[in-house]
Formats: structure tokens, sequence, C-alpha cells
């Protein structure tokens, strides 16, 4: 089922009841997800993604715009009425009942002719316990499991009534670090194996990037950019999107452009045909650097981290316009030489991006 | 040094332990050998001999039978109607946005209110004087029912207005811990129940009433122990002379055999009081068994 949404915008009165600022959650939003793929809507906190779920889900009700599953416009229906399977942050298991009565809930506020039989209902409790594989603990209560296990049964009782569309917010984030690295693999192999059309919702790119087909990235109830996460990353359209994707931080420097060559201080590191003359930000991811001594760009050596198969060269410059230390990613067989003062680096030119000074669009340029 | 850490908890303890023991329990036993002394005078301190005459005695005695049955149908009349009642007053004060704050004021008003100003409300409501019958009769005479007594009347006009007075002042108490228990039920429960099509009753039955079922419970609990103590409630209602109303409770009994018209009777007050005690402890502890199958922590 493909989901559209249509100029979706959602304002929130002012908590401030003098001033009549009214806060725009979500604005405008125009998109189109696909069916039976697996969708992250990513952004940092209070950029109105969860919101956005909601409306989805129809717990929230949109100011104005359209909503669509397929062809039929859900817009004014309630949530019982639109077929959507939602996971709650808290994950909202009832406490006071097994995980076996926690599935079968949905299943039981089925009325008439839709309602199942007892067996039926035994049948897919059964069948959705097996697809998130914890057909052991059926007689548990939520309070004697583990996170990840309540996770679990979470999305089981979300899916156990076959929704049209399944949401997600913020599935991991109450799971320890090795946990979430598991689950968010269960999450995409749930999501082939019903093919329901599943949107979630997470503040980490890293989430969002290994395991959705497509993200969206969200800042200010504003979306930024749509894309495969690949292309996201590879391509940004603006600063905010190349900052906020990747780990560690692209890093980002007050950068001149003069003569289709960039200059970050005195220093020409880059040949960037085609982009005008003027002041720019430049963003350089740090597996961008290739250790050269003759390369033209110089910074200040801090300190060299070993990570195993590679070392992250963290080094000072001062034009760093970013919030941290510059770091480069290289291989462990390249290393700077022992008390080495300064390094000096070749840039990728596909991993450099130029964004325009004052609004931070992106500056596009040829890459040779 | 662990052996000195618990010196130091019991030295901590100590201030506690005493008074407890002074006031608490040393009392408490002197009342259970005070019920197996027969014919005990505390003026003199003497005592006939020991046995169960005085339980003998209580048990036999129609004034005491009546305090029984009055306070026994108090208890079954008033912990599960205001408990319920108090139930639908929150659930309704849950559910309504606007003046919620000032319903919730409302509600709780009886509870800072003196029970003298009470006691006068009341008597509005249903004292016969000179000039009127009280609201209650003027209300049932639009019925074309006639005036009825309820003060010195009949004895189950008396019961209606004792376990109405009852009602109404244990009423904000249970409403106030009842709306704060619905109010900390985290709302993701309803939203995932709405998204699941539950219905409002369904809603209610499965999900608001085990989350709030410790409190529930605990007022049930604080109920019985409560009404099964009443006796203060009956004085301002009937005055002081309640076995001439037949509106006595144990707890009026115990009093009037220590200080009443016919009081001076230690050994029987005691007797009565390790009845009613043995009466409370039993009652709760059927509760709690049955609280293990029905309440939710």
């Amino acid at each position: 089922m493909k989901v559209v949404l249509q100029n979706l915008t959602k304002k929130f009165p002012s908590r401030n009841k003098k001033s009549n600022d009214e806060v725009i959650a979500v604005n405008d939003f125009n998109f189109e997800i696909p069916d039976g793929k697996l969708i992250g809507l990513l952004g940092p906190s209070g950029c109105g993604k969860s919101t956005a779920l909601n409306l989805i889900s129809g717990l929230i009700q949109p100011t104005s715009g359209k909503i669509f599953f397929g062809d039929d416009d859900v817009t004014g229906l309630p949530p019982e009425n639109r077929g959507v399977g939602l996971v709650f942050q808290s994950y909202a298991l009832y406490p006071h009942l097994t995980v076996r009565e926690n599935i079968m809930f949905p299943l039981q506020n089925l009325k008439g002719a839709e309602r199942p039989s007892k067996e039926e209902m035994e049948r897919r409790v059964m069948e959705a316990a097996k697809l998130v594989q914890i057909e052991n603990l059926m007689e548990r209560k939520p309070g004697e499991m583990s996170g990840g296990q309540q996770q679990r049964v979470a999305i089981a009782r979300a899916v156990v009534k076959m929704p049209r569309v399944l949401l997600l917010d913020e599935p991991l984030s109450n799971l320890d670090a090795r946990l979430r690295l598991q689950t968010r693999e269960e999450i995409r192999r749930i999501q082939r194996d019903t093919g329901i059309t599943t949107v979630f919702v997470t503040h980490d790119q890293e989430e969002a990037m290994s395991i959705s087909d497509m993200i969206v990235v969200m800042k200010d109830g504003v979306v930024q950019q749509i894309g495969k996460p690949q292309d996201v990353y590879d391509s940004p359209v603006n600063l905010f999107v190349s900052k906020f994707l990747g780990t560690p931080p692209i890093n980002v420097f007050d950068g001149q452009v003069k003569g289709g060559k960039l200059h970050i201080g005195s220093e020409a590191v880059l040949d960037v045909p085609g982009a005008a003359d003027g002041p720019v930000w430049a963003g350089i991811r740090p597996e961008g650097f290739i250790l050269d001594e003759n390369g033209p760009f110089s910074c200040d050596l801090t300190s060299v981290e070993v990570m195993g198969r590679d070392i992250s060269v963290v080094c000072g410059h001062e034009k760093n316009a970013g919030a941290g230390a510059i770091r480069a990613i290289i291989s462990a067989e390249h290393r700077p030489a022992d008390g080495a003062k300064q390094v000096r680096f070749t840039l990728k030119p596909w991993k450099v991006f130029l964004f325009n000074h004052e609004t931070e669009e992106r500056i596009h340029f040829e890459v040779k | 040094m662990n052996k000195e850490n618990n010196l130091k908890g019991w030295l901590y303890l100590l201030p506690a332990i005493l008074f407890l023991g002074f006031f608490m329990v040393y009392p408490l036993v002197d009342v259970f050998v005070y019920s197996f002394e027969e014919g005990y005078n505390s003026a003199s301190q003497t005592f006939f001999g020991v046995g169960l005459y005085n339980y003998s005695y209580v048990l036999h005695d129609p004034y005491f039978l009546q305090a029984l049955k009055n306070t026994f149908i108090l208890v079954i009349i008033t912990v599960p109607l205001s408990t319920i009642i108090a139930l639908l007053i929150s659930v309704g004060l849950n559910s309504i946005t606007p003046l919620k704050k000032l319903y919730q004021t409302v509600y709780f008003l009886p509870y800072v209110t003196n029970t003298l100003a009470v006691g006068l409300v009341f008597m509005i409501l249903f004292k016969k004087t000179a000039y009127t019958d009280g609201l209650a009769n003027l209300i049932l005479a639009w019925f074309g029912k006639g005036p009825i007594d309820f003060i010195d009347g009949p004895y189950w006009a008396k019961m209606f207005v004792l376990c109405f007075y009852t009602i109404w002042v244990v009423m904000p108490f249970k409403v106030l811990i009842l709306t704060s228990a619905l109010a900390s039920v985290n709302q993701d429960y309803y939203n995932a129940a709405k998204v699941d099509g539950t219905s409002p009753f369904r809603i209610f039955r499965k999900i608001t009433l085990p989350m709030i079922s410790p409190m529930i419970f605990y007022l049930v609990i604080t109920g019985f122990i409560g009404a099964f103590k009443a006796y203060s409630d009956a004085v301002a209602l009937f005055g002081t002379n309640l076995n001439a109303a037949e509106m006595n409770t144990i707890v009026g009994y115990v009093y009037d055999m220590l200080y009443g018209d016919s009081g001076g009777y230690p050994s029987y007050a005691s007797a009565a009081a390790i009845i009613l005690f043995a009466v409370v402890f039993t009652i709760t502890l059927i509760n709690l068994s049955i609280s293990k199958k029905n309440v939710h922590y």
C-alpha cells in the first residue's frame, strides 16, 4: 500500500497564550512512500518527525493537507479505520497481560464478520509470534522480558491485524548498542517478510541509513531531502543534510572560491571548476582525505586514534567551522610520521561539498 | 563492620520502637489481657477471675448485636458504593477538559470542610424542625410521598442517612486518589488501544481498571477499615445516645462501655474491641487474598 502525503501541514497553538506564534510541526509535506518499502523519517529532536508519524496514524489531525493510503483518502478517518499498526517508543505493552494476550488484543477488538474464530486468532497470534521469534515467551508478562524482547512483542502486536501500513516511533532508542544493531536487522527482515509499507522515525542517522530503502531528512518541520540513503549521503542538498548524515560528522571549513579553486585559509586545496567566486562553506567527509606529504591541504596534528582497520587523524585548523575537531579517517597502513606537528592531505573531490555562505544550499562543481 | 552497622541501625530505630512500644504495643496487649479478666475494676485494679465471660456477655448483649448489625450494614453498603461512585466521578473528571480544575476543587471541598459544618448541612437536608420537614422531605413531597422523619423515624430511614453521610464524607479523598491514579496512566496505552480500534468500554475494563487496580485496592482496604471504625459520623447525626437511636456502632459500643452513662466496664469494652479487631483482621486477610488475583502492580 503506497502512502501519499499531500501538502500536509500541522500547526500547534502556542503554549504562551499572549503570543499568537503557532508552532508549525509539519510544514507542507509532499511525498509518496512506495508500496512495500521501508522509509526512515530522520531528523534532530523536535523536528516534527513524530508528529508526521502520528498524522499518518490518525492519532492527530492535520491542520491542512491530505493523506492517501493507495487511492483511499484517509485524512478524516479515525486511527482504527485506517488499518495502521503503530509501535510506540515506550512499546506501550499492557503490563498486566501476557505476551499472548497482548498480541491477541487487537484481534479481540474486531466485531461482527471481521472477528476471526478463536482458533483463527490463536493461529494468527502464533504466526505473528513466529515472525518476531518469541514463540517460547508467550506466557510471560512484559515486565519479565528484556527491552529487545518487549520490542518484538510490540511489533508482533502491530502486525497481527495485518495493517496496511506499519509505523514505528523511535523503535530502537530504548535498546543498548548491541541489541540495537541486532534489532534493526530484525526490523528489516520482518518488513521484507511481510511486505508491509513501513515508516519509522529516528534521530539516529546510522540507524536510518542502514535499513531504509529511502530516507526523509527533516529539519524544523520542513523536508530537506528525500532519497536512497547512499544518494543522500553522497549528494546532500544543503549544509544541514551533509552535517546530519555520517559518523564521524563531516568537517566544515569557512572557505573561499577564487578563480575555480577552493581556498581554505591561505591554501588552494582543490580545483572546483564551475563554482562562482565568493565565500563558501566547504564540507569534507572524514574519508575524503588522502595522506600525502605534498598535498595541498595542511592542518595541525592533535592526535592519532587507532580504530583497528582504520586510523582517525585528529587535527585543528583555524578555518574550522564545525563543532568539533577535524577528523580524517585513513587506512591504518598509512600514518603520519611520529612526532609530526603538521600533516598534509590531498582531497578526494567527490567527498568535498560546497555550500552557499548565506543560504547554505549546495553549490555544484564539476568533479573530474 | 557488619555488626557495627547492625548496631547503628537498631540505634536509629530505637526512638520509633520505644514510641510504638509504649503507645501501641503495650496498650494492645493490655486490652487483650483486660478482655479475659472478669469483673475488672479500674479504680481498685482488681478482678475476680480469668475466663471468657466478658466475650459471652458482650455477644449476648442486644446493644452489641445491634451495633454489630449496624456496622456490617454500613460497611457492606458504603464501601462498594463510595468506591464505584468515586470511580465514575474520577473517570468523568479525567475526560472533561473545560472547567476540570474547578470541578476537581468542588469535589474536594467536603474534605477540607469542618465536620460540624457538614453536620449543619445534613440537618438542613434531613432534620425535621418546627418550621420545616427538611429539604429531603420537600423533594419527596413533590412526588407525593409523605414526610419521613430521617433523624428520629424508622430504622431504615436513619440507616439511609448514615450511609449517605458516610459516602459523602469519604468521597473527596477517594476521588482525589483515583483522579491522580487515572492521570498517571501512560497516554501511550490509550493511543495504542485507539489505533487498534478498542471500544471505550473495553478500554475501561481491560486497560484503565487493571492499571489503577492497586489504588482501588488501597481504597477498598482502607475503606473497610474506616467503615468498621465508624462512630463520630453517627454521633454527628443522631447525638450521643446512640443505643436509644438504634444507631450504635461497634466503636460506639466500646466507647459507651468505657465512658458512657452505662460506662465503667473496661473488660466488656476490651472484649468488644478485640472482637472488632478480629473482624477487621479477617476481612483484610480476605481482601488481600482476593487482591492477589485481581490487582496488577
